[in-house]
């Protein structure tokens, strides 16, 4: 199982915080995976389909080459806008 | 190293006596705040929301130090990052660095403050005086800031 989280205005697109998403046989990287989350819906695809949406693979910056496992925790987030 | 990311505010005073403390050798102290604007590119705002993302924003922050200290011989950091509702005026972030040189007190503060608002997952959100909020946009310039490093 992955925990997937969004945050901010992702957050806001996709309707919703926290998701458990079974990881799919044959999916091992972060762009397999993201391909699967945005699979889910409409609204999925649009939001992570932003040129600018950040992914976190258990609380690190990740880039799509990245590879996924079972038991991760992975984030997608906009550009962050703290300090 | 000090982290800290919590709702509630912070006394800058009693922030630079506890980072004094832990600055025996230090010959320099310097402190940075940022505040709540009262105002956007479109006009007034009444506050600002800050949201995080708590397991990563702490391991984010001690790397930004942790990249800090390889650079430049600090003895002392605290970082204080607030989230959740603030006010005009409010204090929102406070970084401080000591050390035995100014140069190096002032560059490693500049340096954590560049890293935080291009790398720590805090996102704000601005409230309008009518009561709306919207999500504020990452800057250009605060990325081309944490380049000239």
């Amino acid at each position: 199982m992955i925990k997937v989280l969004f945050f901010a205005r992702v957050r806001d697109q996709v309707g919703c915080a926290e998701l458990d998403i079974e990881l799919p046989a044959g999916v091992s990287d972060v762009a397999g995976f993201t391909a699967t989350v945005k699979a889910m819906g409409a609204a999925f695809e649009q939001a992570l389909s932003e040129p600018n949406v950040l992914i976190a693979v258990n609380q690190e910056m990740a880039n799509s080459q990245m590879t996924v496992e079972d038991g991760d925790e992975i984030a997608y987030f906009p550009p962050v806008t703290g300090g | 190293m000090n982290i800290r990311v919590e709702p509630q505010g912070f006394d800058v005073g009693a922030e630079y006596n506890l980072l004094r403390e832990r600055s025996e050798n230090s010959g320099a102290i310097v402190l940075f705040t940022g505040l709540v604007r009262d105002f956007n590119a479109d006009g007034a705002i009444d506050g600002i929301i800050l949201e995080h993302y708590p397991a990563m924003t702490q391991k984010t922050l001690q790397t930004i130090v942790q990249r800090a200290l390889s650079k430049w011989q600090l003895d002392a950091v605290t970082i204080i990052h607030r989230v959740g509702k603030l006010l005009n005026h409010d204090q929102i972030v406070l970084v401080g660095v000591s050390a035995r040189h100014r140069e190096a007190a002032f560059d490693g503060a500049s340096f954590i403050m560049d890293f935080l608002k291009t790398e720590a997952p805090f996102w704000k959100k601005e409230v309008t005086p009518q009561g709306d909020a919207q999500w504020v946009d990452a800057k250009v310039s605060d990325q081309r800031a944490r380049e000239r490093w």
